[in-house]
């Protein structure tokens, strides 16, 4: 694997705030005291201890709904939703759930066209499994997937009559882009004919046997991207890859995962070099990204919903204790297994007047009912411990200067110190600070 | 003065009322300007008092909030044309709704799909043409001439893809890179700093066509979903202060340099103020027809929708999405599934309108992405098409198509697919120069080329 030399590394400081943006942006977010132990790493040494952790291990107490049941993810409604959530909180290795989330994004599959949890966790295994290896072993494995093959009809794809849905959306969507002159129309009708032959479903919610039926293959021959062949599912993978436009489409979709501004061209091309000599291997690109100046130097990234959410819940060392998450998820539009389409989320928008009440809820709930009894009566006091009710995150002066005026207003006019306290961690968990990173 | 203006006034001083019990939580001791037995400049005032007392720097809250609640209260914007976009999700089926019955081409490509020959209605402007039986109510509201059908909306070489294709409609123009909606840019034009509610979402998210530059927007899931109290908790005794002071935060935060934490910022401060806005609606409403009942959100989203609009809230464009009509395989069932939802739910919301007595002040806007192929696949579904079938709705339309229907005997492309005979860019612009009485060629210069269809009556 190539690891330097292809992009400009940060050469600035790494303190406590350069730490707190890469456990967000590469995982769920800072316990107390991490940043600050990550910061003595180093750049290099901190990224690595993210993209190269030991043995996947979970730690804490198994997930549990209200009733202290054990959580059933492939048959109760939205605990597959709180199985993922779970392993987000309870991880060592929170990098891998991020990566395994990116993949869920980019090869966007629903189960309200799936109809099996079941499947929707085998898929999900199976992006964990390929979170931070081959881009070619992914993109095989999706095409394969039964999740995928029920939720894009490539199991209804046949050689009589080719169903298109897979085959445009493995160029538009998961390897090449739209409006880049890569495909024709033309090249999306081969590419499924070349993609038929898959069988299988989900009856009363179980999977049937889900196999490459040759009888159901067109033997072609077909034409994409202007070579002739008789293409396999294989080979239309293949042919994606070779593309001289998905280097590009790929480096710069997944920096998109992590930097909110677009890279520069030189960057796009150091990017897809790195990317063709590491021979489509993940680890290497996420590394120069997540070392670049543009992640340390440029603006802030909104936090998803469920990275917020895992993140409040890790900074408070709690587990999960209740499914009111994933209706929550839901509410505050990422609700896990159900993304709104075969695109993804829209990275862009996660903020609107709908969303916002989600989060605020979210953060109301892991916050929990507790009413200290020990409330100093100074406004500075209590935003202080308030801060460190979220295991000291970085505050700016501008919050914590309104809070603290709010603290003292409220003290002024009566309210009880311990009510005072409670809304103040309220308000921190739902500032515009810790909704960013 | 009707019944339903009696009950419009009522609706109108409670939300009043509501949103001056909502503002004095803010500092408790204050004295509380109920709205009953005060004039409306008095209530302003003295709100706007009562917060400048209590922000003093944060004067913009204060200020914004009361210029919100006036607005909602005054009957200029309670008078104000109303848009509606419902998007029919997937890029629904045109030659299914409406399909060439006497065309035996239509069997030839359709053998799984097509329609028997005496299903559902004639459609009178067309007698090639009939109604898919699941769109009666669309069909209904046609036979009353309150219906301009669109038979093939689109765009010269069509994308077959989902999302540029609805990118290009929901930012009025063919280009991938625009960041705001059609609707949006409208907003920018017309609206006010401190209204979300003049472009609302009823969704779960935003409507990218409602996507501004500057001006605020709302979304929220219906219009007795906003309530900030969390489930499952008591109540905190500091509730009403804790949201003002979300807000004042958002507010502080609103200006920055970071557009990731300017955003943050902003929406915090329009949620609590939208939070105001909505006034009594949030506790609830009452429909004076009934709508159809479904597990599907769209229904009540409309109901809601309508006792908004009745109760002078200050709404001008709104957007919500109906239906899963991206039908790829056993179209059949899944089509007259969701077209019925949406059929029905329009009509009925149509009846509440006109029951209420607004109805010519709203207008529908029904649209979906693309058309679909006019071959079916092996799946018994049909795959991405071109021209597209929409709708406008509403009591003073002309009630006539745009654009004819080209027909899938001579009116197909080279792939197969319907071709276009009227440009989505043309009706946009056309809905915002005779409805909303903008300035069409400004917010959609792409649509300048292109000859307007006469809407209205």
């Amino acid at each position: 694997m190539s690891t330097a030399g292809f992009v400009a590394q940060y050469r600035g400081p790494f303190g406590k705030q350069q730490a707190e943006r890469l456990l967000w942006r590469a995982g769920f977010g800072a316990k107390a005291g991490e940043a600050e132990a990550l910061t003595h790493k180093g750049l290099v040494h901190a990224v690595h201890s993210l993209t190269r952790p030991a043995p996947y291990a979970l730690s804490g107490p198994e997930p549990v709904d209200e009733h202290g049941r054990p959580i059933a993810p492939f048959d109760a409604v939205g605990h597959d939703h709180l199985f993922w959530l779970d392993r987000m909180v309870r991880t060592n290795a929170p990098m891998i759930e991020r990566m395994a989330l990116v993949w869920h994004d980019w090869f966007a599959t629903s189960n309200l066209g799936v109809g099996s949890q079941r499947l929707m966790l085998n898929q999900n295994e199976m992006f964990r499994a390929n979170a931070l290896g081959s881009f070619r072993d992914l993109l095989l494995n999706v095409t394969q997937d039964p999740a995928m093959l029920v939720w894009l009809n490539g199991n209804q794809n046949v050689k009589q009559h080719p169903n298109e849905n897979y085959g445009r959306e493995m160029m538009e969507l998961f390897t090449l882009g739209a409006n880049r002159g890569a495909y024709t129309e033309t090249d999306v009708r081969e590419n499924a004919r070349a993609l038929t032959g898959w069988q299988g479903s989900v009856v009363n919610r179980q999977p049937t046997a889900f196999t490459f039926n040759p009888a159901r293959h067109d033997p072609g021959p077909e034409t994409i991207f202007g070579k002739t062949g008789s293409y396999m599912w294989t080979d239309s993978c293949n042919l994606c890859l070779a593309h001289p436009l998905h280097p590009s489409f790929f480096v710069t979709k997944l920096w998109s995962y992590f930097v909110p501004t677009p890279p520069d061209a030189a960057t796009v091309k150091g990017l897809s070099a790195q990317y063709l000599k590491d021979g489509y291997k993940v680890l290497g690109v996420v590394e120069s990204i997540l070392m670049h100046p543009d992640f340390y130097n440029g603006p802030r990234m909104v936090k998803s919903p469920v990275v917020l959410n895992a993140g409040l819940l890790r900074m408070r060392g709690e587990y999960i204790t209740s499914s009111i998450w994933w209706s929550l998820g839901q509410m505050s539009g990422q609700q896990l297994f159900y993304p709104p389409d075969v695109g993804g989320w829209d990275e862009t928008r996660w903020l609107d007047t709908a969303t916002y009440r989600g989060r605020w809820f979210i953060a109301a709930l892991v916050q929990g009912a507790d009413t200290p009894t020990d409330t100093p009566d100074d406004p500075a006091q209590i935003v202080a411990r308030s801060i460190a009710f979220w295991g000291n995150p970085t505050v700016s002066q501008t919050t914590q200067t309104l809070l603290a005026e709010f603290a003292r207003a409220q003290i002024k006019r009566g309210a009880r110190l311990g009510d005072v306290e409670t809304a103040v961690r309220r308000l921190v968990a739902s500032s515009p600070d810790l909704q960013t990173a | 003065m009707s019944c339903y203006d009696c009950s419009r006034a009522d609706l109108l001083r409670r939300a009043v009322a509501q949103a001056g019990r909502g503002l004095p939580a803010i500092e408790p001791g204050m004295p509380l300007p109920a709205g009953t037995g005060l004039t409306r400049r008095e209530f302003l005032s003295r709100s706007a008092g009562l917060a400048l007392a209590v922000y003093g720097g944060g004067a913009l809250t204060g200020e914004a909030f009361d210029h919100g609640i006036a607005q909602a209260a005054t009957d200029q914007a309670a008078g104000q044309n109303v848009l509606v976009s419902i998007f029919f999700n997937g890029g629904i089926d045109g030659l299914s709704v409406l399909f060439p019955a006497g065309d035996p081409r239509y069997y030839a490509l359709r053998p799984n799909l097509a329609l028997p020959q005496s299903a559902g209605r004639p459609f009178g402007e067309d007698d090639r043409l009939r109604w898919h039986p699941a769109a009666s109510g669309l069909a209904t509201l046609h036979d009353e001439g309150k219906v301009n059908v669109i038979p093939a909306a689109g765009y010269a070489n069509a994308s077959q893809s989902h999302f540029t294709a609805r990118h290009y409609y929901e930012v009025g123009a063919t280009d991938a890179t625009l960041r705001t909606g059609w609707l949006g840019r409208y907003l920018d034009v017309v609206g006010t700093p401190d209204n979300p509610l003049q472009g609302l979402t009823l969704d779960v998210a935003l409507h990218p066509s409602l996507a501004t530059a500057k001006m605020p927007v709302a979304t929220l899931a219906a219009a007795d979903q906003y309530l900030f109290a969390p489930p499952g908790l008591p109540p905190h005794p500091l509730e009403a202060s804790i949201l003002q002071e979300a807000a004042n935060i958002g507010a502080a935060h609103a200006t920055s340099s970071d557009p990731a934490l300017a955003t943050a910022g902003s929406i915090a401060y329009e949620s609590h103020h939208l939070y105001y806005q909505l006034g009594n609606f949030k506790y609830g409403f009452n429909s004076p027809v009934p709508y159809p009942s479904s597990s599907d959100p769209f229904p009540h989203r409309l109901a809601g929708l309508a006792a908004m609009i009745a109760g002078g809230l200050p709404l001008r464009v709104v957007g919500l999405t109906v239906g899963h009509f991206d039908t790829h395989a056993t179209q059949a069932a899944s089509l007259q599934r969701d077209l019925q939802l949406a059929s029905d739910s329009i009509l009925a919301f149509q009846r509440d309108l006109e029951a209420r007595g607004i109805a010519d002040r709203v207008l529908i806007h029904v649209w979906s992405e693309f058309g679909r192929r006019a071959q079916e696949n092996a799946s018994a579904g049909t795959d991405h098409g071109s021209a597209g079938i929409g709708f406008l709705i509403g009591t003073r339309l002309k009630g006539q198509m745009i654009g004819s229907f080209p027909g899938v005997t001579g009116g197909l492309d080279s792939a197969g697919n319907l071709v276009p005979t009227s440009d989505f860019r043309a009706v946009q612009a056309a809905i915002l120069e005779q409805w909303l009485g903008a300035d069409g060629n400004r917010i959609m210069p792409e649509a300048q080329p292109f000859q307007r269809p006469q809407l209205l009556r």
